[in-house]
């Protein structure tokens, strides 16, 4: 039997969620005339007031293009969008600013990697390997590359907990793999995966490894040099970050090697029309105006997570995942997707006879917003047998009250589709 | 809760969980795939088409509670119909979910006998291609289309 609480439950970790929720306005909106249980964090995080003024401020006080205008303006917005870069590198323990290129996101820094370093590095049956529970951004870019390079995909297999086979994984190394692509944390089931034992057996076999880290920076600290890893990618938005912002760090020495992918302004130091001489790191890769008040809203999140502490983070993210999945599990019709042995952030379920699709509207009448579909992860689905799952996700502003609040959903679910 | 009576029906309920006419249909000579990417229903619609009219008609596939149930309820609707027919009976559904006046779309649903039990949806904009999915690919079965139905 679960209790409702009125007050959230900062738990063990230490997070005081119920002035982490005054950060972030959004949450003081009913919807439907209920308060707002926000469960779809994996798919994007709401914004803490931290970031919203720092976009405000950016607009209001110190905008204006960068890395161009000799006017006071514009050098303050250089520093600034600067400034959130050297946030990132500190963020990732980068060894240097550099080292980390603005993006769109973990989408486009994933194709860049793919259309820059793969396009000028891998050949017509070399391998590249990803797992069986990736996103579609780790696997759509990589099937383009196999259509215009011939480069071949592999793909390693996960156990029915959802657990990667590490001794698969290792065979699947074989003489022509290049490049080792893997999620940090699964996006549809929430396992964590052993990237730095991934990482030291691809480094030991002398590929590549790139680290898509989309659903793992919002909730535990990452450091790319202690991986070892050579690329790692994350999205802004679903760090409480503005969306349309992201990062790609990148090893200076592969970066170097790699021609530009996008041509334009500012990624060049010289433009005549017979030849010319592409910018420096980081802004080789930056073609175009950035996202300027994007990027120093980045900075904005991140401060605002280090400020709550990763420590405090991570304990409150796993303790919630785990009463979430302890709760789901006692309800009898449901049916979690997945045991992984190491799980964060994200769990991922069915109810016989019932379609995820009727069950997210339903829980909507109740102000419980969750992801219902395929979760861009459709191979995940044909793996575990579903053709879609409900995913209830994680952040800083949720609590015990928010999983208390989907199981009476669900159990209003039952009713409503009698089942 | 109440509103959302509205919209899962006992009939709704009843035909997504024990869809009539589901199967595959072998002898069919008209018959065509639809995929709503949004949400992965995916249906298949099977039809004997014989001297103009539907002698049989069947249909397989996966979705959720408003889509299996607007395939079989359809499938009841449409048998012994010409082309003509279910060509037309298509365009009220699709008017009594979608029109912009509610009287006219309430009035036109209600000529369709048990089809109106779909009136819920006009409410939910996003479930109206759950509920239409069937009918595009029922269309685009008909029209022979080798690319699979989309509601979009």
């Amino acid at each position: 039997m679960t209790v409702m609480r009125p007050v959230p439950s900062s738990g063990a970790s230490g997070l005081d969620v119920a002035a982490v929720r005054r950060d972030f306005p959004i949450l003081a909106r009913p919807v439907h005339g209920k308060r707002l249980v926000y469960l779809d964090s994996a798919a994007s995080a709401q914004k803490p007031r931290q970031v919203i003024e720092a976009e405000r401020h950016v607009y209001e006080a110190e905008y204006a293009n960068i890395h161009r205008g000799v006017y006071a303006l514009s050098e303050a917005a250089t520093a600034a969008y600067e400034g959130a870069r050297e946030k990132v590198r500190a963020f990732l323990n980068a060894a240097e600013a550099r080292e980390i290129v603005l993006v769109r996101g973990a989408t486009e820094a994933i194709n860049l990697v793919a259309q820059s370093y793969g396009r000028a590095f891998l050949k017509a049956g070399d391998e590249v390997l990803i797992t069986e529970i990736e996103h579609h951004a780790n696997i759509v870019p990589w099937q383009m590359l196999r259509e215009d390079r011939g480069i071949v995909l592999k793909v390693a297999p996960v156990n029915d907990a959802g657990d990667l086979d590490l001794d698969a994984f290792a065979r699947l190394i074989g003489p022509r793999t290049r490049l080792v692509a893997v999620a940090h944390v699964a996006n549809a089931l929430g396992t964590i995966l052993p990237v730095e034992e991934i990482t030291k057996l691809a480094k030991a076999r002398g590929c590549t490894v790139l680290i898509d880290g989309c659903q793992a920076v919002p909730h535990q600290a990452v450091d790319v040099r202690a991986l070892g890893c050579d690329f790692y990618v994350f999205s802004g938005h679903k760090l409480y970050a503005p969306t349309g912002i992201g990062a790609l760090y990148g090893r200076a020495e592969l970066l170097e090697k790699m021609p530009p992918w996008q041509g334009g302004g500012d990624m060049i130091r010289s433009v005549t029309f017979e030849k010319t001489e592409y910018n420096e790191l980081p802004w080789k890769f930056e073609a175009g105006t950035p996202h300027i008040a994007g990027a120093i809203g980045l900075g904005a999140a991140i401060d605002y997570v280090h400020g709550l502490g990763y420590d405090a983070i991570t304990a409150h993210d796993a303790e919630l995942t785990e009463y979430a999945v302890g709760a789901l599990s006692k309800l009898p019709k449901v049916r979690v997707i997945g045991t992984p042995r190491r799980r964060l952030g994200v769990v991922s379920f069915v109810i016989e006879g019932a379609h995820p699709h009727d069950i997210g509207m339903i829980l909507d009448r109740d102000a419980v917003c969750v992801r219902a579909g395929h979760h861009c992860a459709q191979p995940t689905m044909d793996r575990f047998c579903v053709p879609a799952t409900v995913r209830a996700s994680f952040g800083v502003y949720n609590g015990r009250d928010d999983v208390d609040a989907l199981i009476a959903a669900l159990r209003n679910v039952e009713k409503v589709l009698q089942l | 809760m109440s509103e959302l009576r509205d919209l899962y029906q006992e009939m709704i309920l009843d035909h997504g969980k024990r869809p009539r006419n589901f199967g595959p249909l072998p002898e069919a000579n008209r018959h065509a795939d639809g995929h709503n990417p949004l949400c992965g229903d995916k249906v298949t619609v099977a039809v004997v088409l014989k001297d103009g009219k539907v002698a049989d008609v069947r249909f397989t596939g996966q979705g959720c509670a408003i889509s299996m149930a607007s395939a079989s309820l359809m499938t009841e609707a449409i048998k012994g119909k010409t082309e003509a027919e279910l060509r037309a009976m298509f365009q009220k559904f699709h008017t009594g979910l979608t029109g912009a006046d509610d009287a006219q779309a309430a009035s036109v649903l209600a000529g369709l006998d048990k089809l109106a039990v779909f009136g819920g949806v006009r409410d939910y904009p996003v479930r109206v291609k759950c509920a239409t999915l069937p009918w595009h690919t029922l269309i685009a079965a008909l029209d022979r289309a080798a690319q699979p139905a989309k509601t979009e």
